[in-house]
């Protein structure tokens, strides 16, 4: 069991929780994520870890809600603990230092983007972060961002707050009036990342992207996340999330994670009719594991 | 079942020859058109008449060879004496000293090429139905609540990790803990009990039974630790150099899924058994929308599975449940060549799944949404035999013909999971990167450290896992008693890069 210590929404729908989970905060490093599950009954859903105290023993997620299990994440607040957590997974960022490195976040991918542009900065490189969010509301962790970077361009759609349009016209512009580019990371909607290759293939600027793909086990058992890259199938958990942007075929990205649309439909209208039921199976299947810490609670099948 | 031994009375042993003219009692099923309905369990127990009228036809040979069959050396005919004097707890006991899963390896086990491929009976009648005893006394002992936990030797003060909580985990586990040694076992999955809660379905081994073995060895002592995956929450040398374990044991198993590498392998609706299997039995997909996890709805719809092992058999038995329409056993050798023990081909069949043999997949193809909508396969002839002496199936020219499905398994085998070996680098590895260890001590090229089961052989069965586990714990435990570590290094494979 994980306790929640700390709870608080950056944006709307989109939450930070620092967790208690010793272990993970000791080994993580920049571009890893956790696998998580909520109750007895719950799904286990990767989730990228933001930051990490290790002294304190804790380990910082950002979660948009957007479907059942995030949103239910984002019911939680302090006091409450998550079931199961195991990580740190996949294989960290490559950093090192690589000159000028663009870190384009789209929406929630801000937060993914967070700990490596951090870590490129700790590394000695030149940090030109490019956040994208459809509107001046959704933009999370502008002042972190900004600590940790020495240029900060911020994109909206509506043109609410910094440059109207997408970060890749941020990013196209950046190409062509600023200093030159030795490495753009970039994570978001894969149609994001897909229209950043495009944008950086024709300059052969090296590009990496953190892929999110469906994921089960999250330790290279399944295969469920397998991707498409010119080197063949390749394992979004055990051989990235993070790979080169222009030897991936995002059409399949694309198509994959859409293998369980309708019943995800399902799953969140059949919560939004009865939230606080979901919420007290998390309480509950939590107040079991404390109770009974040697014994998993059981969940029959009906 | 009926646990009141007051309904049982020992019958007096007749002569040996009235005991050949005993039939072997069968295992009673559940209805092949019920049972495809439902992921209750199969073979549903022998009764307490049934099993110690099976007990009698047991020869009492001097030199038993069905315990020489068993991977793990139960004393079978010291066990099967104690049924057929009504003593069954005292049989389950009897069990335990030698293997610490029995209501599990008397479901799962092959015993066919095992205990029973070795019965003397067998010659001229049907072996002794040692699988079904075995299971029989454990399904007795856990129903009546009267577990017989072992003895446990005095603390040693010895530290030994466990990595990985499959057959081979566990049983080393259980050994380790009755000589007396502090046991930890690490699982990376929120599930104690690897392929025997991911992989093997309810309708084989329900899951309630694999809790009640692993309570059973809580109540011994071993601490069991969800959700620390060794190679990434923590290494091997943390555990030995900062957690102060005297020795690990390396048991996580070969959990890598191999693909055939066939063009619309990655459209939608395309698994690998251990993706399908784990969906539906560790996150129980079966039951979404009241689980979360969904698994691709094969209500209607025609499913193939491409293998021929037992976890072919049972995503394709698993397909059935789910409400597929048809569900094709597509495999490139013949029925005879299968893997799969007979008893689940022909639960299979029974069950309304199709066979394919002597067919391969070349190629999945797909709607407008990249959706699988057809597989293109060719049918096979078998050849010469090959090295292994395994007759090998060649492509019969011109055969390519289209089979409509919505939903294909790939159950082609697994390979090793790097993440130990790679985090770990003074382990050494063979060519395939399973880790090397001698055959006799399991003992790696690190010092300390073990590694049996699928991991070091690839994939095999539950019992030859348990059976290294044994061996393991044997070892470790004469390691931690003298402290010697002679490398010997000819009886080591030599690394290999893994490439």
């Amino acid at each position: 069991m994980f306790p929640i210590v700390e709870a608080e929404f950056l944006a709307p729908d989109v939450k930070r929780l620092v967790v208690e989970a010793p272990r993970v905060a000791r080994k993580r490093k920049a571009g890893q994520f956790v696998i998580l599950r909520l109750h007895d009954r719950g799904e286990r859903i990767p989730l990228t870890i933001a930051d990490s105290d290790p002294g304190r023993g804790t380990i910082t997620i950002i979660v948009q809600g957007v479907g059942k299990t995030t949103k239910l994440l984002n019911m939680l607040g302090t006091g409450d603990a998550i079931l199961d957590l195991v990580g740190p997974l996949g294989t960290p960022s490559h950093v090192e230092r690589f000159g000028t490195v663009v870190v384009i976040g789209g929406g929630l991918g801000a937060a993914i983007a967070y700990p490596t542009a951090k870590a490129m900065k700790e590394a000695g490189n030149h940090v030109v972060a490019i956040v994208g969010a459809r509107n001046k509301e959704l933009v999370i962790l502008e002042e972190e961002i900004a600590a940790i970077s020495d240029e900060l361009l911020i994109a909206t759609d509506d043109g609410s707050y910094g440059r109207r349009g997408f970060v890749t016209d941020v990013l196209r512009d950046r190409m062509e009036s600023g200093g030159p580019i030795d490495l753009v990371l970039a994570i978001g909607p894969p149609r994001m990342m897909q229209a950043v290759a495009e944008t950086t293939r024709p300059r052969g600027i090296k590009t990496v992207v953190s892929l999110n793909s469906l994921m089960v086990d999250g330790t290279g058992m399944c295969g469920g996340c397998r991707v498409l890259t010119n080197a063949g199938a390749r394992f979004a958990c055990v051989d990235g999330p993070e790979f080169d942007a222009h030897e991936v075929d995002f059409e399949t990205l694309v198509r994959r994670n859409r293998t369980y649309l309708k019943d995800e439909a399902d799953s969140l209208r059949r919560f939004l009719e009865h939230p606080e039921a979901e919420l007290e199976k998390v309480r509950e299947s939590c107040r079991l594991e404390q109770r009974h810490p040697e014994a998993r609670c059981e969940a029959g099948r009906s | 079942m009926n646990t009141d031994a007051n309904d049982f009375a020992p019958q007096p042993r007749p002569s040996k020859k009235d005991r050949m003219k005993i039939p072997r009692q069968p295992m009673p099923e559940q209805d092949p058109a019920r049972r495809r309905t439902n992921f209750e369990e199969v073979n549903q127990g022998l009764t307490i008449l049934g099993a110690a009228t099976e007990a009698l036809r047991c020869l009492e040979c001097g030199d038993p060879k069905c315990t020489h069959g068993c991977p793990v050396g139960v004393k079978v005919k010291d066990f099967v004496d104690l049924i057929a004097v009504g003593d069954f707890l005292g049989a389950a006991a009897k069990i335990r000293e030698d293997n610490i899963l029995p209501a599990i390896t008397g479901r799962v086990c092959p015993q066919e090429t095992q205990c029973e491929g070795c019965c003397i009976l067998g010659n001229k009648f049907e072996p002794l139905g040692i699988g079904y005893l075995e299971r029989f006394v454990a399904d007795y002992e856990r129903e009546t609540g009267r577990i017989g936990l072992p003895a446990i030797a005095p603390p040693t003060g010895k530290k030994v990790a466990i990595v990985g909580s499959g057959p081979a985990g566990l049983s080393a586990a259980g050994d380790l803990v009755r000589m007396g040694h502090a046991v930890t076992v690490f699982e990376a999955l929120h599930e104690i009990g690897g392929v025997l809660v991911y992989g093997i379905p309810e309708f084989r081994l329900p899951k309630a039974i694999v809790r009640h073995e692993v309570d059973a060895m809580r109540a011994m002592g071993v601490d069991f630790q969800t959700n620390v995956v060794i190679g990434r929450t923590a290494t091997i040398d943390d555990l030995m150099a900062e957690e102060g374990y005297d020795a690990v044991f390396v048991a996580t198993g070969a959990g890598l899924p191999k693909f055939l590498g066939a063009p619309g392998e990655h459209l939608n609706g395309v698994y690998s058994a251990n993706e399908f299997l784990t969906r539906v039995n560790l996150m129980r997909a079966d039951a979404f929308p009241e689980s979360d996890e969904p698994v691709y709805d094969c209500r209607g719809r025609d499913v193939a599975v491409v293998g021929g092992g037992n976890t072919a058999m049972d995503a394709v038995r698993t397909a059935c449940r789910l409400g597929a329409r048809t569900s094709y056993l597509v495999y490139r050798r013949s029925e005879a060549e299968m893997p799969a023990r007979a008893e689940e081909l022909k639960h299979a069949k029974e069950e309304g799944v199709t066979v394919m043999a002597l067919t391969n997949p070349v190629e999945f193809l797909g709607d407008a949404d990249g959706f699988v909508n057809a597989m293109r396969c060719v049918r096979m002839e078998l050849g010469e035999p090959d090295a292994s002496g395994r007759r090998s199936p060649v492509v019969v020219p011109g055969s390519e013909f289209e089979t409509s499905i919505q939903m294909a398994v790939i159950a082609l085998g697994t390979s090793a999971n790097p993440l130990v070996q790679s985090t770990t680098p003074d382990l050494a590895t063979t060519r395939k990167g399973y880790i090397a260890a001698d055959p006799e001590t399991l003992r790696t090229s690190k010092r300390g450290v073990f590694a049996g089961g699928d991991i070091v052989t690839g994939g095999a069965t539950v019992i030859l896992a348990m059976g290294a586990g044994r061996k393991a714990a044997a070892s470790i435990h004469e390691y931690l008693e003298t402290g010697a570590w002679e490398a010997k290094e000819a009886e080591i494979p030599s690394p290999a890069g893994r490439g």
